[in-house]
């Protein structure tokens, strides 16, 4: 059944960041070409793939607590409705605000006017999928509203006028040059002796930081998990960042996606264990803030929480394209992808890139505005074996494929070539006369093992990509019929 | 309809009326039986291994100890350089924790603690297995901006607060206080993945481990 058949919508455009505007393979093409990008990919990519397997592989029941959250998630979804219910009253009896948004437009407009209510114009951010789904800072522009980025890496990207290019390390395309050539330029009064090395970039956004946290009104977040049965809240970080927008605010308000729900405090033993490891590589990332409502005389004395659709009830529709809805943010299968680690996180256009995204987006977007997407992966599985919660992306992927080929209606070359070879199959005349005719083709391969790549259309389509064999001087049947006669 | 009821009905149509629940195989560790000095020495090695500083102490000498914390992480020779006035505690550390002349968190203002260097605070949990302090928001532990805003973090640890793994640390703990897990200093591996300590969080944490 399908969110489409079943009236349920998915996220709208002219909002938010889940649609780019060139097709992966156009994108892709361009990413390739820049040597700098995919050095600076490879580098990354592979320190953090060798931290990810030492501190997985010290873990003796890593294979159980996958298990675990797998099961703990889908059995999550089966009683969604109930969960968010009851995660509501928790925040509601503890003094917080629950919001529900239908989507990204009626998050961002409940978000603008609870800060227009505060009567602050600037809030600071800790990173946050969630907001940089629905396109939360440019809506807060558009209202007078600055929003500043506090995580490093995404104060990078906004100091930059950069778009993220990785769930985890946003700015993972830049190296430290890069990186130290952002600072000189954008930060008022930087050191100008600044140099490269990570540790005094890490101290240079301290300080550039620091006085906006000390006067900061209003923070908004985002949530790695929320308990159902306690109304408690999660946010993994490293930096401090989060814990200064979670603590010294006097307002905080929280944008979750509705599928980040988990049921019971004990469901966290296993999420706090499989996600650090998987994401930074760490046994434990430096700080997690769990709270639950307001603590009076500790932290925000007024705290919103904005429960947030946009297109996952429609990913929810698809019995086995809701397994995505899994994904608690790790990106380790972006660091072991092979098409992401050449390509880069732009190429997919929307915030999730990488493995999930390519099962996400489409989903979410429904598939006609992400039809490049479930082809962006040569599926080697690489990403569902490092997966925490072993959601089968492949299959996915796959799935969704089908589903892109179906809503075609038959339309492109390749359907129409297929559509054709099934006649020739079907007629034994025509396919004798389709193989002489591509016998002919071996003139263009001149004696090489596959046809050239620059092929007239529509065959380029096919071979951009993909090798086409040079068809044998003689056919199999026609092999048989001269030696053994017909 | 409002937008809570078209979610909450948006979900119903997608689940459909069958819906089952999975069971959810619970095969993961949940206790640890290494005895209580190989999880202290594992603790020490944890969080060691994210660049802070563990030192051990008997019982009856933690306030030496909370001393010679204070002289690693502000960076001054032993029992002196550092002003006892530039360190807070949290209200509930007990006396016998305290280096003379220290400042008691007065409930100023959050913002007000970022003129301090150093915090002094006790822990609700220590977990081994992950090197993690557990910080509660009681009067042991203080509110959540001491431990964030000074630039040092000194935790006191005693021995029976240590647990092996992470699902007996959140089995000690009460889900609605405000919760702060720390595991060294504040970090960040945003810079080509690597990891740098000290960003916006206390720059240096030393742990004064009482066994
Ligand atoms: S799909 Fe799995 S591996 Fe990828 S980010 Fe989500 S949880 Fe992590």
């Amino acid at each position: 059944m399908t969110a489409v058949f079943l009236g349920i919508p998915t996220a709208p455009p002219g909002v938010g960041h889940l649609r780019g505007d060139r097709s992966f393979p156009d994108a892709a093409r361009d990413a390739l070409r820049d040597g700098q990008l995919r050095a600076n990919l490879g580098h990354a990519t592979s320190t953090i793939r060798a931290k990810r397997a030492a501190v997985v592989g010290e873990v003796p029941d890593w294979a159980e607590l996958r298990q675990a959250g797998k099961a703990i998630k889908a059995a999550t979804m089966a009683r969604l409705d109930e969960h968010l219910l009851e995660l509501e009253t928790r925040v509601t009896e503890r003094g917080g605000t629950v919001h529900w948004a239908r989507d990204a437009a009626e998050a961002n407009r409940i978000v603008t006017e609870l800060v227009r209510a505060t009567g602050a114009d600037e809030v600071v951010k800790v990173k946050s999928m969630a907001t940089q789904e629905i396109g939360l800072n440019e809506a807060l522009e558009a209202a007078g509203i600055a929003a500043l980025e506090t995580d490093l890496a995404e104060l990078i990207v906004q100091l930059g006028e950069d778009r993220p290019s990785h769930i985890l390390v946003p700015a993972i395309h830049k190296n430290r040059a890069e990186i130290r050539e952002i600072f000189a330029r954008t930060i008022p009064g930087v050191d100008p002796s600044l140099t490269d090395e990570p540790r005094r970039l890490a101290m240079a956004a301290r300080a550039h930081l620091r006085e906006r946290f000390l006067r900061a009104r209003v923070a908004i977040s985002g949530a790695n998990f929320a308990v159902a049965d306690t109304g408690t809240l999660a946010v993994v970080e490293s930096e401090g960042n989060g814990r200064m927008c979670l603590t010294l605010p006097d307002t905080l308000i929280t944008v979750m996606g509705i599928e980040k729900v988990v049921p019971t405090w004990r469901d966290l033993e296993v999420f706090l264990q499989l996600l650090p490891r998987s994401s930074t590589g760490e046994r434990m990332n430096p700080y997690t803030s769990l709270w639950a409502g307001v603590t009076p005389g500790d932290g925000p004395q007024e705290f919103h929480l904005v429960l947030l659709d946009n297109g996952r009830t429609a990913v929810l529709a698809d019995e086995i394209g809701r397994e995505a809805l899994h994904c608690i943010r790790c990106s380790a299968c972006l660091n072991v992808c092979p098409v992401y680690e050449r390509t880069g996180g732009h190429a997919y256009g929307s915030v999730y890139p990488g493995p999930i995204g390519a099962v996400l987006s489409p989903q979410l977007t429904g598939v006609e505005d992400n039809a490049s997407l479930p082809y962006a992966s040569s599926l080697c599985g690489a990403c569902y074996d490092v997966c925490p919660v072993a959601i089968d992306i492949p299959s996915i992927l796959v799935h969704l494929r089908a589903e892109h080929v179906e809503a075609q209606q038959r339309r492109t070359p390749e359907a129409a070539a297929f559509r054709a070879l099934a006649r020739a199959m079907s007629h034994p005349r025509l396919w004798r006369l389709a193989q002489r005719a591509a016998g002919l083709g071996r003139f263009l391969a001149r004696g090489r093992p596959t046809m050239p790549a620059s092929l007239p259309p529509p065959a380029s389509a096919w071979t951009r990509s993909r090798d086409l064999p040079t068809p044998p001087r003689e056919t199999f049947t026609a092999a048989w019929a001269r030696e053994h006669g017909s | 309809m409002s937008a809570r009821d078209e979610v909450l009905s948006r979900i119903r149509t997608a689940l459909g009326d069958r819906r089952p629940v999975p069971d959810v195989p619970r095969d993961h560790r949940t206790t640890d039986d290494r005895p209580p000095d190989e999880l202290l020495d594992l603790l020490t090695e944890r969080v060691e291994d994210y660049r802070a500083t563990v030192l051990r102490c008997p019982p009856d000498a933690v306030t030496p100890a909370v001393v010679a914390a204070l002289d690693t992480g502000l960076g001054a020779g032993v029992g002196a350089g550092w002003d006892p006035a530039s360190v807070v505690v949290a209200p509930g550390v007990p006396d016998a924790w305290r280096p003379d002349g220290v400042a008691t968190d007065d409930g100023r203002p959050a913002v007000g603690l970022a003129a301090f260097a150093a915090s002094v605070t006790g822990v609700a949990v220590a977990i081994a297995e992950t090197g993690t302090l557990v910080l509660d928001g009681s009067p042991l532990c203080g509110r959540r901006a001491l431990s964030l805003l000074p630039d040092c973090l000194v935790c006191v640890v005693e021995a029976g607060q240590v647990v092996g793994e992470v699902p007996e640390g959140l089995g000690r703990l009460d889900p609605v206080a405000p919760l702060t897990m720390v595991s060294g200093p504040s970090a960040t591996s945003d810079i080509e993945l690597q990891r740098v300590e000290g960003v916006h969080g206390p720059r240096t944490l030393v742990v004064v481990l009482v066994a």
